[in-house]
Protein backbone atom coordinates (compact mmCIF):
# COMPACT_ATOMS: atom_id res chain seq x y z
CA UNK A 1 0.00 0.00 0.00
CA UNK A 2 2.63 2.19 0.81
CA UNK A 3 4.33 2.09 -2.84
CA UNK A 4 3.98 5.01 -4.75
CA UNK A 5 2.59 3.10 -7.92
CA UNK A 6 -0.48 1.46 -6.17
CA UNK A 7 -1.28 5.09 -5.04
CA UNK A 8 -1.01 6.88 -8.38
CA UNK A 9 -3.28 3.82 -9.98
CA UNK A 10 -6.01 4.42 -7.02
CA UNK A 11 -6.58 7.81 -7.55
CA UNK A 12 -6.24 8.06 -11.76
CA UNK A 13 -8.26 5.21 -12.48
CA UNK A 14 -10.79 4.97 -9.34
CA UNK A 15 -11.86 8.67 -9.74
CA UNK A 16 -13.57 8.77 -12.52
CA UNK A 17 -15.67 5.83 -12.00
CA UNK A 18 -18.85 5.33 -9.86
CA UNK A 19 -17.73 3.38 -7.28
CA UNK A 20 -15.24 5.73 -6.84
CA UNK A 21 -17.44 8.50 -6.48
CA UNK A 22 -19.78 6.63 -4.22
CA UNK A 23 -16.90 5.69 -2.14
CA UNK A 24 -16.43 9.59 -1.91
CA UNK A 25 -19.69 10.43 -1.53
CA UNK A 26 -20.32 7.99 1.08
CA UNK A 27 -16.55 8.58 3.28
CA UNK A 28 -17.57 12.08 2.48
CA UNK A 29 -20.87 11.45 4.52
CA UNK A 30 -20.22 9.28 6.64
CA UNK A 31 -16.28 9.97 8.31
CA UNK A 32 -15.53 7.02 10.39
CA UNK A 33 -15.44 8.55 13.57
CA UNK A 34 -18.88 9.94 12.70
CA UNK A 35 -20.59 6.60 12.05
CA UNK A 36 -19.25 4.85 14.54
CA UNK A 37 -18.48 7.58 17.50
CA UNK A 38 -16.56 6.42 20.80
CA UNK A 39 -18.11 9.79 22.58
CA UNK A 40 -21.34 11.31 22.73
CA UNK A 41 -22.27 15.30 23.86
CA UNK A 42 -22.68 15.65 27.70
CA UNK A 43 -26.40 15.91 27.00
CA UNK A 44 -26.63 12.63 25.79
CA UNK A 45 -26.24 11.30 29.21
CA UNK A 46 -29.70 11.06 30.24
CA UNK A 47 -32.06 8.10 30.28
CA UNK A 48 -34.42 9.65 27.59
CA UNK A 49 -31.74 9.01 24.95
CA UNK A 50 -31.80 5.00 25.28
CA UNK A 51 -35.43 4.05 23.99
CA UNK A 52 -33.79 4.44 20.26
CA UNK A 53 -31.71 1.62 21.25
CA UNK A 54 -33.83 -0.68 23.11
CA UNK A 55 -35.73 -0.05 19.91
CA UNK A 56 -33.02 -1.83 18.34
CA UNK A 57 -32.10 -4.54 20.55
CA UNK A 58 -35.79 -5.83 20.74
CA UNK A 59 -36.05 -5.78 16.90
CA UNK A 60 -33.30 -8.16 16.77
CA UNK A 61 -34.82 -10.38 19.35
CA UNK A 62 -37.69 -10.48 17.34
CA UNK A 63 -36.13 -11.82 14.16
CA UNK A 64 -33.62 -13.90 15.81
CA UNK A 65 -36.65 -15.75 17.50
CA UNK A 66 -38.60 -15.40 14.08
CA UNK A 67 -35.92 -17.52 12.70
CA UNK A 68 -35.84 -19.77 14.74
CA UNK A 69 -39.50 -20.13 14.63
CA UNK A 70 -38.80 -20.11 10.62
CA UNK A 71 -36.38 -23.34 11.18
CA UNK A 72 -38.61 -25.32 13.20
CA UNK A 73 -42.03 -24.74 11.43
CA UNK A 74 -45.66 -24.56 12.75
CA UNK A 75 -45.67 -27.82 14.48
CA UNK A 76 -43.03 -27.50 16.56
CA UNK A 77 -44.05 -23.96 17.75
CA UNK A 78 -47.72 -25.05 18.31
CA UNK A 79 -46.73 -28.22 19.84
CA UNK A 80 -43.58 -28.48 21.93
CA UNK A 81 -42.86 -26.54 24.90
CA UNK A 82 -39.39 -25.37 23.42
CA UNK A 83 -41.14 -24.08 20.44
CA UNK A 84 -43.67 -22.58 22.72
CA UNK A 85 -41.38 -21.03 24.64
CA UNK A 86 -39.82 -19.41 21.78
CA UNK A 87 -43.12 -18.12 20.11
CA UNK A 88 -43.57 -16.40 23.26
CA UNK A 89 -40.29 -14.52 23.35
CA UNK A 90 -41.09 -13.56 19.30
CA UNK A 91 -44.49 -12.21 20.82
CA UNK A 92 -43.44 -10.28 23.41
CA UNK A 93 -39.84 -9.02 22.52
CA UNK A 94 -42.96 -7.74 19.76
CA UNK A 95 -44.41 -6.16 22.29
CA UNK A 96 -41.51 -4.42 24.25
CA UNK A 97 -40.16 -3.74 20.54
CA UNK A 98 -43.21 -1.67 20.40
CA UNK A 99 -43.39 -0.12 23.95
CA UNK A 100 -40.23 1.34 23.85
CA UNK A 101 -40.51 2.48 20.16
CA UNK A 102 -43.93 4.47 21.24
CA UNK A 103 -41.46 5.82 24.45
CA UNK A 104 -38.70 7.19 22.16
CA UNK A 105 -41.52 8.63 19.82
CA UNK A 106 -42.80 10.50 22.98
CA UNK A 107 -39.77 11.46 23.70
CA UNK A 108 -38.22 12.82 20.66
CA UNK A 109 -41.47 14.11 19.59
CA UNK A 110 -41.79 16.46 22.93
CA UNK A 111 -37.86 17.39 22.22
CA UNK A 112 -38.54 18.69 18.51
CA UNK A 113 -35.81 15.74 17.40
CA UNK A 114 -36.85 17.28 13.90
CA UNK A 115 -34.78 20.46 14.54
CA UNK A 116 -31.22 21.08 13.06
CA UNK A 117 -31.91 19.01 9.42
CA UNK A 118 -33.05 16.16 11.29
CA UNK A 119 -36.30 16.01 9.11
CA UNK A 120 -35.22 12.75 7.29
CA UNK A 121 -34.49 11.48 10.22
CA UNK A 122 -37.82 12.10 11.61
CA UNK A 123 -39.14 10.61 8.45
CA UNK A 124 -37.50 7.77 8.47
CA UNK A 125 -38.30 7.05 12.02
CA UNK A 126 -42.25 7.39 11.43
CA UNK A 127 -42.00 5.01 8.59
CA UNK A 128 -39.82 2.40 10.45
CA UNK A 129 -42.79 2.43 13.38
CA UNK A 130 -45.79 2.41 10.61
CA UNK A 131 -44.48 -0.66 8.46
CA UNK A 132 -43.61 -2.33 11.77
CA UNK A 133 -47.51 -1.90 12.44
CA UNK A 134 -47.98 -3.87 9.05
CA UNK A 135 -45.90 -6.84 10.06
CA UNK A 136 -46.95 -7.12 13.74
CA UNK A 137 -50.37 -7.66 11.85
CA UNK A 138 -49.34 -9.68 9.52
CA UNK A 139 -47.69 -11.89 12.29
CA UNK A 140 -51.54 -11.93 14.33
CA UNK A 141 -52.94 -13.48 10.66
CA UNK A 142 -50.24 -15.91 11.00
CA UNK A 143 -50.85 -17.71 14.25
CA UNK A 144 -53.00 -20.56 13.02
CA UNK A 145 -55.45 -20.67 15.30
CA UNK A 146 -58.89 -19.16 16.20
CA UNK A 147 -57.33 -15.77 17.34
CA UNK A 148 -55.91 -15.05 13.89
CA UNK A 149 -58.98 -16.06 12.49
CA UNK A 150 -60.96 -14.01 14.03
CA UNK A 151 -58.54 -10.85 13.21
CA UNK A 152 -58.31 -11.77 9.81
CA UNK A 153 -62.16 -11.66 9.15
CA UNK A 154 -62.67 -9.04 11.35
CA UNK A 155 -60.18 -7.22 9.22
CA UNK A 156 -60.80 -7.74 5.42
CA UNK A 157 -63.60 -5.48 5.10
CA UNK A 158 -61.44 -2.81 6.35
CA UNK A 159 -58.70 -3.71 4.49
CA UNK A 160 -61.27 -4.19 0.74
CA UNK A 161 -63.17 -0.79 1.53
CA UNK A 162 -59.41 0.75 1.08
CA UNK A 163 -59.21 -0.82 -2.72
CA UNK A 164 -56.21 -3.13 -0.85
CA UNK A 165 -57.80 -5.91 -0.86
CA UNK A 166 -57.79 -6.77 -4.49
CA UNK A 167 -54.04 -7.90 -4.01
CA UNK A 168 -53.61 -7.82 -0.18
CA UNK A 169 -55.85 -10.71 0.75
CA UNK A 170 -55.84 -11.01 4.79
CA UNK A 171 -57.78 -13.94 4.67
CA UNK A 172 -54.92 -15.38 2.85
CA UNK A 173 -52.76 -17.11 5.00
CA UNK A 174 -49.44 -17.95 2.77
CA UNK A 175 -49.45 -14.24 1.14
CA UNK A 176 -49.71 -13.26 4.93
CA UNK A 177 -46.95 -15.10 6.19
CA UNK A 178 -44.96 -14.60 3.09
CA UNK A 179 -45.27 -10.73 3.88
CA UNK A 180 -44.55 -11.37 7.23
CA UNK A 181 -41.70 -13.27 7.25
CA UNK A 182 -39.71 -12.17 4.31
CA UNK A 183 -41.24 -8.47 3.25
CA UNK A 184 -42.43 -6.29 5.84
CA UNK A 185 -39.27 -7.29 8.01
CA UNK A 186 -36.93 -6.32 5.03
CA UNK A 187 -38.52 -2.77 4.60
CA UNK A 188 -38.29 -2.69 8.62
CA UNK A 189 -34.52 -3.62 8.98
CA UNK A 190 -33.70 -1.53 5.84
CA UNK A 191 -36.19 2.16 7.33
CA UNK A 192 -34.43 1.38 10.76
CA UNK A 193 -30.82 0.92 8.69
CA UNK A 194 -31.26 4.32 7.37
CA UNK A 195 -32.91 6.07 10.65
CA UNK A 196 -29.83 5.13 12.62
CA UNK A 197 -27.67 6.44 9.36
CA UNK A 198 -29.39 9.75 9.73
CA UNK A 199 -28.58 9.65 13.49
CA UNK A 200 -24.78 8.90 12.66
CA UNK A 201 -24.87 11.82 10.03
CA UNK A 202 -26.93 14.37 12.04
CA UNK A 203 -25.46 13.88 15.05
CA UNK A 204 -28.55 13.28 18.15
CA UNK A 205 -30.67 16.02 18.48
CA UNK A 206 -29.45 18.64 21.26
CA UNK A 207 -31.90 19.82 24.20
CA UNK A 208 -33.56 23.38 23.85
CA UNK A 209 -31.16 26.02 24.30
CA UNK A 210 -31.36 27.46 28.11
CA UNK A 211 -32.60 30.39 29.38
CA UNK A 212 -30.90 33.00 30.59
CA UNK A 213 -32.67 32.02 33.89
CA UNK A 214 -32.08 28.86 34.04
CA UNK A 215 -27.93 29.84 33.02
CA UNK A 216 -28.09 32.06 35.84
CA UNK A 217 -29.07 30.04 37.92
CA UNK A 218 -26.39 27.74 37.49
CA UNK A 219 -24.12 30.55 37.49
CA UNK A 220 -23.55 31.89 34.31
CA UNK A 221 -24.38 34.71 32.90
CA UNK A 222 -24.33 36.53 29.66
CA UNK A 223 -22.97 39.97 28.87
CA UNK A 224 -24.43 42.59 27.11
CA UNK A 225 -21.94 41.74 23.98
CA UNK A 226 -24.00 38.01 24.24
CA UNK A 227 -21.14 35.98 25.89
CA UNK A 228 -21.30 33.99 28.47
CA UNK A 229 -19.23 34.59 31.97
CA UNK A 230 -19.11 33.85 35.22
CA UNK A 231 -19.47 36.73 37.10
CA UNK A 232 -22.78 37.99 37.61
CA UNK A 233 -23.25 41.03 35.11
CA UNK A 234 -23.79 44.27 37.29
CA UNK A 235 -26.38 46.55 35.76
CA UNK A 236 -28.70 43.26 35.03
CA UNK A 237 -30.19 42.03 38.79
CA UNK A 238 -31.32 38.20 38.59
CA UNK A 239 -35.03 39.37 39.11
CA UNK A 240 -34.82 41.26 35.72
CA UNK A 241 -32.89 38.14 34.32
CA UNK A 242 -35.72 36.13 35.68
CA UNK A 243 -37.76 38.09 34.02
CA UNK A 244 -36.41 38.64 30.53
CA UNK A 245 -35.69 34.94 30.17
CA UNK A 246 -39.36 33.81 30.28
CA UNK A 247 -39.69 35.69 26.86
CA UNK A 248 -36.49 35.65 25.37
CA UNK A 249 -34.10 32.63 25.26
CA UNK A 250 -30.64 33.19 24.22
CA UNK A 251 -28.80 33.62 21.04
CA UNK A 252 -29.28 31.21 18.24
CA UNK A 253 -26.23 32.34 17.25
CA UNK A 254 -23.40 29.98 17.81
CA UNK A 255 -21.93 30.64 21.29
CA UNK A 256 -18.81 32.26 21.86
CA UNK A 257 -16.13 31.04 24.21
CA UNK A 258 -16.55 31.77 27.29
CA UNK A 259 -14.72 35.20 28.76
CA UNK A 260 -12.71 33.61 31.00
CA UNK A 261 -8.93 33.79 30.87
CA UNK A 262 -6.93 30.98 28.94
CA UNK A 263 -4.22 30.21 26.32
CA UNK A 264 -4.04 32.27 23.74
CA UNK A 265 -6.04 31.00 20.62
CA UNK A 266 -4.84 28.98 18.37
CA UNK A 267 -5.91 26.26 16.01
CA UNK A 268 -7.66 24.73 18.65
CA UNK A 269 -10.69 26.98 17.96
CA UNK A 270 -10.95 24.68 15.42
CA UNK A 271 -12.80 22.22 17.78
CA UNK A 272 -16.01 23.22 20.04
CA UNK A 273 -15.76 26.06 21.80
CA UNK A 274 -14.64 24.08 25.11
CA UNK A 275 -12.74 25.81 28.07
CA UNK A 276 -9.28 26.02 28.30
CA UNK A 277 -7.66 22.86 29.67
CA UNK A 278 -5.59 24.93 31.94
CA UNK A 279 -8.23 26.94 33.24
CA UNK A 280 -8.64 27.03 36.93
CA UNK A 281 -12.40 26.14 37.84
CA UNK A 282 -14.01 28.28 39.81
CA UNK A 283 -15.64 26.48 42.94
CA UNK A 284 -17.92 23.65 42.29
CA UNK A 285 -18.38 23.08 38.61
CA UNK A 286 -16.40 24.86 35.55
CA UNK A 287 -18.07 27.31 33.82
CA UNK A 288 -18.22 24.04 31.03
CA UNK A 289 -19.49 21.77 33.08
CA UNK A 290 -22.45 23.94 34.12
CA UNK A 291 -23.08 24.49 30.05
CA UNK A 292 -22.62 21.71 28.96
CA UNK A 293 -26.07 22.14 26.45
CA UNK A 294 -24.40 24.78 24.67
CA UNK A 295 -21.44 22.86 23.44
CA UNK A 296 -22.78 22.41 20.47
CA UNK A 297 -20.78 19.79 17.80
CA UNK A 298 -21.63 21.35 15.04
CA UNK A 299 -23.48 24.47 13.83
CA UNK A 300 -26.01 22.64 12.22
CA UNK A 301 -26.79 20.74 15.87
CA UNK A 302 -28.01 24.12 17.04
CA UNK A 303 -31.98 24.04 17.27
CA UNK B 1 -44.95 -19.02 36.86
CA UNK B 2 -48.18 -20.39 38.42
CA UNK B 3 -48.15 -17.75 40.70
CA UNK B 4 -48.38 -15.47 37.91
CA UNK B 5 -50.88 -17.05 36.24
CA UNK B 6 -52.80 -16.87 39.19
CA UNK B 7 -52.39 -13.20 39.77
CA UNK B 8 -53.31 -12.57 36.06
CA UNK B 9 -56.04 -15.00 34.47
CA UNK B 10 -54.86 -15.49 31.10
CA UNK B 11 -57.42 -17.79 29.72
CA UNK B 12 -60.71 -16.20 30.23
CA UNK B 13 -62.54 -13.25 28.44
CA UNK B 14 -60.64 -10.06 28.22
CA UNK B 15 -61.47 -6.77 30.32
CA UNK B 16 -62.80 -3.79 28.73
CA UNK B 17 -62.91 -0.34 29.94
CA UNK B 18 -65.04 1.93 28.78
CA UNK B 19 -65.85 5.98 28.46
CA UNK B 20 -68.08 7.25 26.21
CA UNK B 21 -67.64 6.02 22.75
CA UNK B 22 -63.98 5.07 24.11
CA UNK B 23 -63.36 1.65 24.65
CA UNK B 24 -59.85 0.13 25.90
CA UNK B 25 -58.65 -3.44 27.43
CA UNK B 26 -57.51 -3.30 30.27
CA UNK B 27 -54.36 -5.14 29.10
CA UNK B 28 -53.97 -2.53 26.69
CA UNK B 29 -54.63 0.32 29.23
CA UNK B 30 -51.76 -0.90 31.74
CA UNK B 31 -49.41 -1.18 28.81
CA UNK B 32 -50.18 2.89 28.13
CA UNK B 33 -49.82 3.26 31.76
CA UNK B 34 -46.35 1.26 31.26
CA UNK B 35 -44.93 3.19 29.00
CA UNK B 36 -46.00 6.81 30.61
CA UNK B 37 -44.23 5.51 33.83
CA UNK B 38 -41.37 4.65 32.03
CA UNK B 39 -40.55 8.07 30.18
CA UNK B 40 -41.37 9.91 33.13
CA UNK B 41 -38.79 7.50 35.28
CA UNK B 42 -36.00 8.18 32.22
CA UNK B 43 -36.24 11.84 32.39
CA UNK B 44 -36.39 12.06 36.47
CA UNK B 45 -34.04 9.48 37.20
CA UNK B 46 -30.26 10.33 37.04
CA UNK B 47 -28.28 8.59 34.28
CA UNK B 48 -25.22 6.96 35.79
CA UNK B 49 -22.05 9.20 34.96
CA UNK B 50 -18.10 8.42 34.31
CA UNK B 51 -14.84 10.29 33.80
CA UNK B 52 -15.62 12.02 30.75
CA UNK B 53 -13.33 12.58 28.11
CA UNK B 54 -11.55 16.00 27.22
CA UNK B 55 -9.45 16.84 24.48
Amino acid sequence: MSSPTVETFTVVAEKPTWTGKVRERTVNAFPPDRLLPDAQPAYVASWTYVFGALSIAAFLVVLLSGAVLAIEGPAWWHKSNVGLFVNSIHMWSTEFFFMFMVVHLWAKFFMAAWRGRRKATWITGVLAFVVSIGTAFTGYLSQQNFDSEWIGTQAKDGINSTGAGAFWNVLNFGQMLMWHIVLLPLVVAIVIGLHVLLVRRRGVVPPFAPTKAQLARTGVFVSGTGTFTDTPVPSVSQQQLDLLAHEQPVPQEPPSPPTVQGPPAGPVLQEPPEAPASQSPPAGLSLQERTPELLWDRPEDKP
Amino acid sequence: MSLLAALVHLGGTGKYISWGIVQISLANLIIIGAMIVMLLAAIVLPFPKHETRRK
